[in-house]
């Protein structure tokens, strides 16, 4: 076990309270949790994404995956402050992003990973903006008309994140032997996790049923119909690799959330009370 | 460097007279008319080389200073300062596509030039080789760094050659949001908690000094014809000493740092009522200097990094190159 958290925000008054399992008697909560899932994905990918500035193979890439960072920063503080205002007492999107343990975050597993070499980066946003296309696009008719407010400013930003990430999938798998070699690898990495989306088993039915959240499954066959024809065009072909465990909307996450989380909230755990 | 353009004595040229050469009638002109160089122009070869040097040095700086401040990115303490940072950074990245951009009108490119600052021919802003300590550092670069920038970018967006002075009016934009921005950030935290306020201090001591070094070395008075000042201001692309736009900086920064509850680390700063400007104490250059030449306290870690970058993106950019071939050759066997 890592030891990050100062002693002292563990018992700080103003730390949210873990969110409890979603239920049907308590549905301000229970679309609190669907939106908090939401809302963790965009944020820990935006962390990662965001290692990536100063860092890039080139200075185009520094500023675009800059955008893209930016861009699921905004949505992750939308959505987090939308959940916010569900839970009772309401928490600020800061309340939320740096005062919960790893435990109450909702993140799948694919975006908490560390990052890896470039073309693991870029397998990873073609699968992320790949379901982010399905799921905002789904979404922008959901009944809650903040969460269609919130995915149908998106889903022009993931869709521009997919082009990206498409053009640099065909590049990479298209290019050299050795950038075709480090493509496969990274999308047989990265491929266990993909299935963790389209569960949505820890999901209130009741939420899909009003019309309300998107049952994640229903957006697979269009998800693997999009990617398959691109990683078919780039001369790659789909892992089939067993799915990994899972278990990121319930609070069960890989060790590397934890340090990640250690350096998001760090600085802001040091000064309890403080203003930035 | 960062828009102005000096080295350490040891390796600065000596100013000689301008040859007169002919077929540059119309450069001479075109400068004394106080114009614009395009990049068709014909002009003088030390006028050529010499930019090139500046604005690869300025976009080099651009790209170095994402580092300091791209450390912070993670950490940063809210969400709205995580995007505010985010979005600065990559702002900078930016700077530096439209300077290596402008430096290719002259005649050299892109890979020629980070060739040039990875091997250690070419320098970038000394600023940048001191380390980011505490958040507070983020409000101050941006407040102070970003701040002595603009005061030697302003007067370059009138400079004799078009492309570069373009590319500064762009950047000078987006310079003074960050430098808004960092007072803002700053001034949030000067008037946030004791510890906060201790914080603020704390980058601002350590920032000032280096921040006034920015600005080179003395080249008014008896320093006037040392270094590239004087055949620069001839060719119209200096257009003040550094030592008048040092004093510029002065005057802007002390009535802020006043607005912020902040000091500026300097006994002998005062109004001078004579001379309507501040005075202020003697600069050490001798720091400046070792930091130029690669004393600093972060020249071997900047370095190191960003030659990491470089070469761990190095299969990227062949396979970029490998797919635009083939694709362009896929596109010319489709038409035939
Ligand atoms: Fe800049
Ligand atoms: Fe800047």
């Amino acid at each position: 076990m890592t030891s990050r958290v100062p002693p002292s925000s563990a018992e700080s008054p103003e730390a949210p309270s873990a969110p409890t399992r979603s239920s049907s008697e308590n549905p301000a909560r229970a679309l609190a949790d669907y939106v908090l899932g939401l809302g963790d994905d965009a944020l820990v990918a935006a962390q990662r994404m965001g290692e990536w500035i100063a860092k890039a193979p080139q200075i185009e890439e520094d500023v675009a995956l800059g955008n893209i960072a930016l861009d699921l920063l905004g949505q992750a503080r939308s959505l987090l402050t939308y959940a916010g205002s569900l839970l009772d007492p309401p928490r600020s999107e800061d309340d939320l992003a740096y005062l919960r343990e790893a435990g109450d975050f909702r993140c799948v597993h694919l975006v908490e990973r560390p990052g890896g070499d470039f073309g693991v980066a870029v397998a990873r946003l073609l699968i992320l903006s790949a379901y982010h296309c399905e799921l905002y696009a789904a979404l922008s008719a959901s009944r809650d008309g903040t969460l269609a407010g919130i995915a149908a400013k998106a889903v022009k930003e993931v869709d521009y994140h997919r082009d990206h990430a498409t053009l640099w999938t065909l590049r990479l798998g298209d290019g050299t032997n050795e950038s075709h070699t480090r493509m496969q690898a990274a999308l047989a990495a990265e491929w266990p996790y993909v299935e963790e989306l389209f569960d949505g088993s820890h999901l209130d039915p009741a939420l899909v049923q009003r019309g309300v959240a998107v049952d994640p499954a229903t957006l697979r066959t269009a998800f693997y119909r999009r990617v398959s024809q691109v990683v078919d065009q780039a001369t790659l072909v789909l892992p089939g690799t067993v799915p990994a465990e899972g278990g990121g909307r319930c609070g069960r996450h890989t060790e590397h959330l934890e340090s990640l989380l250690a350096d998001l909230q760090g600085l802001t755990r040091a000064h309890p009370g403080a203003t930035w | 460097m960062y828009g102005n353009d000096f080295a350490s004595p040891s390796d600065a040229p000596s100013a000689s007279p301008e040859p007169v050469e002919p077929g540059l009638e119309d450069f001479w002109r075109i400068v004394g008319e106080d114009g614009r160089i395009e990049p068709r122009d014909a002009m003088p070869e030390d006028y050529r080389s010499s930019l090139v040097r500046q604005i690869a040095q300025h976009a080099h700086s651009e790209i170095i200073g994402m580092q300091p401040e791209g450390e912070w990115i993670s950490r940063a303490p809210s969400l709205r300062r995580k995007a505010i940072l985010m979005a600065k950074v990559q702002d900078e990245a930016g700077h530096g596509l439209y300077l290596y951009a402008a430096a290719e009108t002259l005649g050299v490119d892109r890979a020629e030039l980070l060739d040039m600052l990875h091997t250690g021919r070419q320098k970038y802003s000394s600023i940048f080789n001191y380390p980011t300590l505490t958040w507070a550092d983020i409000g101050t670069i941006g407040w102070l760094v970003d701040g002595a920038a603009i005061v030697n970018q302003v007067p370059l967006c009138r400079c004799s050659y078009g492309p570069y002075a373009r590319a500064m009016v762009r950047v000078c934009k987006e310079e003074s949001f960050h430098q808004r921005q960092g007072f803002e950030a700053l001034y949030t935290l000067s008037h946030g908690t004791p510890q906060q306020h201790e914080m603020a201090q704390d980058a601002v001591d350590r920032w000032w000094w280096p921040s006034l070094m920015m600005f080179g070395p003395h080249d008014s008075g008896p320093h006037a014809t040392a270094g590239h000042t004087a055949k620069s201001m001839a060719w119209g692309v200096k257009r003040f000493s550094n030592d008048d736009l040092r004093q510029r900086f002065v005057d802007m920064t002390v009535p802020q740092a006043e607005a912020l509850g902040l000091t500026l680390p300097d006994p002998d700063l005062r109004w001078n009522e004579s001379r309507g400007h501040y005075d202020f104490g003697e600069i050490d250059f001798n720091e400046l200097f070792e930091v130029i030449k690669g004393n600093g306290p972060c020249n071997a870690e900047r370095m190191a990094n960003r030659r990491r970058a470089h070469e761990e993106g190095a299969w990227v950019r062949e396979a970029a190159t490998a797919y635009a071939e083939k694709t362009a050759a896929r596109r010319t066997a489709g038409a035939a």
